[in-house]
């Protein structure tokens, strides 16, 4: 499964596998989208320890999810980020509001 | 004028499918210059974000054609073509703008951003209803015993 989600107590995990693209992306969103809407989460955690790559689409989905935890007033943490989506996620200078772990 | 030694043209249509077949087509392609893993992520990153912009954009309503030129130079660097035929870019220096996006929430308007970042040279051409081209260049470091020949 590109995302699976464990909610307990209202903190939501969810660890994400595999290249985060515009095409993956697009699952993984909603994915995540309806697990927040049904779980409405104190904290999301992402763990990005399986992904293999990503492009601006990982950007996306971060801000979308950073978005919906900030309406709910709840916190994001991203865990396990490996060089290639860190590189990325440090141009669009995301490190600067996010949390990573 | 640095000239090329070695190319390669794929041609494929506008399904996000396809994005990580363009991706993997240039690593595999830019092998022969014998690139790091960084070196190699980094030319992927901006490949997916160029053919990601014509899959998203170009073709609106219909599936359309986009074509991925990759040139080896004689100077070890890796010259991408990635051209499509659809709607065009009105005005590109406000595409190329951090954050700008025609496309909904699900598209961070980081694209062309990326690519500036991770290439070496960025050009972005582009007439309305004819089409848009874009042309990145990444030097890959010559190392002991790899690069072109």
């Amino acid at each position: 499964m590109p995302i699976t989600c464990i909610a307990q107590n209202r903190v939501l995990s969810a660890a994400i596998s595999g290249e985060i693209d515009q095409h993956s992306a697009k699952e993984m969103m909603s994915t995540l989208d309806r697990q927040i809407d049904i779980v409405l989460p104190r904290s999301l955690t992402l763990d990005f320890g399986g992904v293999t790559f990503m492009d601006s689409s990982g950007i996306a989905l971060l801000l979308r999810a950073y978005r919906r935890m900030l309406e709910l007033g709840g916190t994001l943490a991203v865990e396990h980020v490996s060089s290639q989506p860190s590189k990325v996620l440090r141009c669009a200078g995301v490190d600067r509001f996010i949390k990573f772990e | 004028m640095v000239k090329p030694v070695n190319q390669a043209t794929i041609e494929f249509l506008s399904r996000s499918a396809n994005e990580g077949f363009a991706r993997s087509s240039a690593a595999c392609f830019a092998a022969q210059l014998d690139p790091t893993l960084d070196e190699l992520n980094d030319l992927k990153t901006a490949v997916s974000e160029a053919v990601t912009n014509s899959i998203v954009h170009a073709y609106p309503d219909t599936l359309g054609k986009i074509s991925m030129r990759m040139q080896l130079m004689e100077d070890n660097s890796i010259v991408i073509t990635v051209r499509d035929w659809g709607i065009g870019i009105a005005d590109i220096e406000q595409a190329r703008t951090p954050l700008y996006t025609t496309g909904k929430d699900d598209r961070s308007g980081m694209g062309f951003t990326i690519m500036e970042s991770f290439t070496d040279l960025l050009r972005v051409k582009s007439t309305l209803g004819k089409g848009t081209t874009v042309i990145m260049r990444k030097k890959i470091a010559r190392r002991a015993g790899g690069g072109i020949r």
